[in-house]
């Protein structure tokens, strides 16, 4: 097959539940690749001599390559040319936001001028990282000797999760603390059940402990251990530690029962499984109308959620227009399908409180945009007057979060920025002190699991040259680390 | 896991649990918490530490058994194991030497007072305690108070032991026998915290206190125990648990701890009629 009938093969869509059906449970909504649907999909690869989409991955999959594999048939070689890049390839799958990397820098996209239209990486990816996993067959890595170095990684994110999966396979002893009871961070609090399985999850992370990565759960580092303790008795310390810190609206009536932060309501029905209250012990605010403020992606889990704890309506409700929500397009596209309604231009400015102290209403008002702000996007601006209020029986508070404080606070050495994320060098992820290493959310602010993943991977790099020469100074020199090697 | 080394009744539906957990143990510092959970789909309950053995790397914990993971822990028996227990968390207490310090507790809140009172007499402070509950079987720990203070007062609402009356009326008998406090911690049910604070405010004595609010993870992820300090919000598990009681909103913090009591009531019931459990009493505030 040349090139020019590749470019007209059509993308193979993936099914998905349907939208009414899977309002009432928690199953994934997108339903996978079939083995021939894979291979059709990977035909419309032309295998660029340049690979613009490995630029655009965080991590530099080798994308031509696998897809290549799979479109032979092969798929246990996709599986282990993908993990040569990304041990976490089920999660990436279905996390990342492709269409503004990979598949944002392919040429058939290009081609047919809609970079909806790019080879679908991402369900691939995703394809590819199933039919592993079903397989059940566990592939040791080739081993290496044993460096004698000790690291330990604070946080099992996506970022600390990238740094451990990588230190362990250079050699290196990894012991990964982590404050939650669980390993996965935002990917098991925060992302629901229906956009990834939590078994998903705890597959990659087996896979890890599979690999020699030791976990330790319940450990706050800097309250269960203290900092220094940890960072005199490892070789290197990495922290991952997230943007755990909620933000709320500082509007009148915050307080009121029935309004949470989205980090609360998502870590209560997905990690402490409040869908299953009583079989499950943790409760979860209920309510027939819902509105969820904000606009990104955490808004969307949040009022999907809703749904699916039966609510009747479920408002999102925000500030600017909907082109300007960060939300992903497939979010937003899922939401609506699901009957989530898109209340956009305006913006709650007081909660008001029945007589026990719930939560009845929200005082509202109507915004229009205005000129563009520092970000680029149209300023919203306020219409006098124009001010309602909107009943509700619950609230969500989805308008960001900010770097979790606990290990900076308890670190006074450790150099941060203003709004309270760690000084790294980009390149390195080295901070102000020796052996300490950071990245993901904890330096970026909310951002992406696959660019805090990327960051591990960089800061594994690094990290293990440090190990390896005790070379500190002019690590990122020394590390020589070209743009085509590591993006 | 971390194994239940001991347990012991302290008094009706009062549990004593001395859990191995040698980290916590040996890190732990007067005022701060633990998260608990007990089982695989438990809850996360926050618990203020009682006290520590850092020999046996042991920490203590003093429950009442008023909801549904509670009552579980009453059945819980030497050498069982809980799959998390988590800390410490929170801000110690601040432990300096002021002078003449008042140390008031009330039921359960007895057990996070006992290492602030044992802390302030070492650092130098003359102390007072006074203990209070509704009855003589709900006063715990005397014997360590007594030990920890130089002056203990118990009060009883029925009389059962020691003054009949509430502790404010303790505060009030002292102060007006010309008693002077430089500084007062007090512990309890929110309701007795507020009426504590009210009465100290008007004698113009600096109170801490010790909040109890809901929380999931305790590190400052959630922001379910957000309370309202003088014109700030804080988060009670990271900036707390202790305040400065004279500016603590205490009746949002008791309208928030209700916020699941009809979710609480309905799985205790469902508990209670499925393990045919009895309860001795049913308390006020939290019903975890």
């Amino acid at each position: 097959m040349n090139a020019k009938e590749r470019m007209k093969i059509p993308p193979v869509d993936m099914p998905e539940q349907d939208p009414k059906e899977r309002v009432s449970n928690l199953d994934e909504v997108p339903l996978g690749y079939t083995p021939e649907m894979a291979m059709m999909e990977a035909k419309r690869c032309i295998q660029c001599k340049t690979a613009f989409c490995i630029e655009g991955c965080p991590v530099g999959i080798d994308i031509p390559g696998f897809i290549k594999l799979i479109e032979d048939g092969d798929f246990k070689g996709a599986a282990r040319k993908m993990k040569e890049r990304n041990l976490l390839p089920a999660m990436c799958g279905r996390v990342c936001p492709q269409e503004e990397q990979c598949q944002l820098f392919c040429t058939i996209g290009k081609v047919r001028k809609n970079p909806c239209e790019s080879v679908m990486i991402g369900k691939l990816e995703r394809f590819i990282a199933d039919w592993d996993r079903e397989q059940g067959e566990f592939e040791q890595p080739p081993s290496v000797k044993s460096s004698g170095r000790r690291v330990a990684v604070i946080g099992a994110g996506p970022a600390g999760l990238t740094v451990a999966g990588d230190l362990v396979k250079f050699g290196h002893e990894v012991i990964v603390f982590e404050a939650l009871h669980k390993a996965g961070g935002v990917l098991v609090y925060g992302i629901p059940e229906f956009r990834l399985p939590k078994k998903i999850v705890q597959s990659e992370v087996d896979y890890l402990e599979k690999i020699g990565v030791e976990f330790r759960y319940d450990h706050v580092i800097g309250k269960t251990i203290p900092v220094r303790k940890i960072v005199d008795d490892f070789d290197a310390v990495f922290i991952g530690t997230g943007a755990g810190l909620p933000r709320f609206m500082r509007v009148d009536g915050e307080n009121l029962l029935g309004v949470l932060s989205a980090n609360e309501y998502l870590t209560r029905a997905n990690l402490m499984k409040a869908y299953d209250f009583p079989e499950a012990d943790t409760p979860i605010v209920k309510g027939k109308k819902v509105i969820t403020v904000g606009g990104g992606n955490v808004a969307m889990d949040c009022a999907r959620t809703a749904l699916r704890m039966g609510a009747e309506r479920s408002l999102i409700v925000y500030r600017r227009a909907e082109e300007q929500m960060p939300a992903r397009l497939e979010e937003i596209h899922h939401a609506k399908e699901e009957g989530v309604e898109f209340h956009l231009l305006q913006n709650p400015v007081r909660l008001v409180g029945d007589d026990r102290g719930w939560i009845k209403g929200a005082e509202v008002i109507k915004m229009e945009l205005g000129e563009p702000d520092s970000s680029g996007r149209r300023r919203p601006v306020p219409i006098e007057g124009s001010e309602f209020i909107e009943n509700t029986d619950a609230l969500i508070v989805a308008i960001g979060n900010s770097p979790n404080p606990l290990v900076p606070n308890s670190f006074p050495d450790l150099e941060v920025t203003r709004w309270g994320g760690i000084v790294v060098n980009e390149i390195t992820g080295q901070t102000s002190v020796p052996g300490v290493f950071a990245g993901g959310d904890i330096v970026l602010g909310a951002a992406t699991v696959i660019l805090a993943m990327g960051h591990g991977r960089r800061a594994a790099r690094a990290m293990n040259l440090y190990l390896s020469s005790g070379r500190w100074v002019d690590l990122d020199s020394a590390l020589d680390l070209s743009r085509a090697e590591v993006h | 896991m971390y194994q239940l080394l001991h347990k012991e009744k302290l008094g009706p539906d009062i549990f004593l649990y001395r859990f191995r957990a040698s980290d916590i143990a040996r890190y732990r510092k007067p005022g701060q918490f633990v998260i608990v959970r007990i089982h695989e789909n438990g809850e996360r309950i926050p618990i203020t530490i009682a006290d520590v053995d850092i020999e046996e790397g042991s920490i203590t914990l003093i429950i009442q058994a008023v909801g549904k993971t509670t009552l579980q822990m009453a059945q819980m028996k030497k050498g069982d194991s809980i799959p998390t227990l988590t800390g410490p968390l929170g801000e110690p207490t601040h432990i300096e030497k002021v002078g003449r310090v008042l140390c008031v507790g009330g039921g359960i809140g007895i057990a996070p007072l006992y290492p602030a009172a044992r802390a302030m007499k070492d650092a130098g402070n003359h102390v007072t305690s006074i203990l209070g509950a509704r009855s003589s079987n709900l006063i715990i720990l005397a014997d360590l108070m007594r030990e920890a203070s130089d002056d203990l007062i118990i009060t009883t609402d029925d009389g059962t032991e020691g003054q009949k009356g509430l502790v404010t009326d303790a505060i009030r008998n002292l102060v007006d026998n010309g008693e002077e406090f430089d500084q007062c911690i007090a512990m309890g049910p929110p309701i007795m915290m507020k009426f504590v604070c009210i009465l100290t405010e008007k004698l113009g004595i600096p109170t801490i206190v010790s909040l109890n609010p809901i929380m999931v993870d305790g590190t400052g992820m959630c922001g379910c125990c957000r309370v309202t300090v003088g014109d700030e919000v804080k988060f009670a598990c990271i900036d707390g648990p202790e305040f400065d009681g004279h500016k603590v909103d205490f009746d949002e913090l008791m309208a928030r701890l209700a916020t699941y009591r009809s979710e609480e009531k309905n799985a205790l019931e469902g508990y209670s009629s499925h393990a045919g459990c009895r309860l001795d009493s049913m308390s006020e505030g939290g019903s975890r």
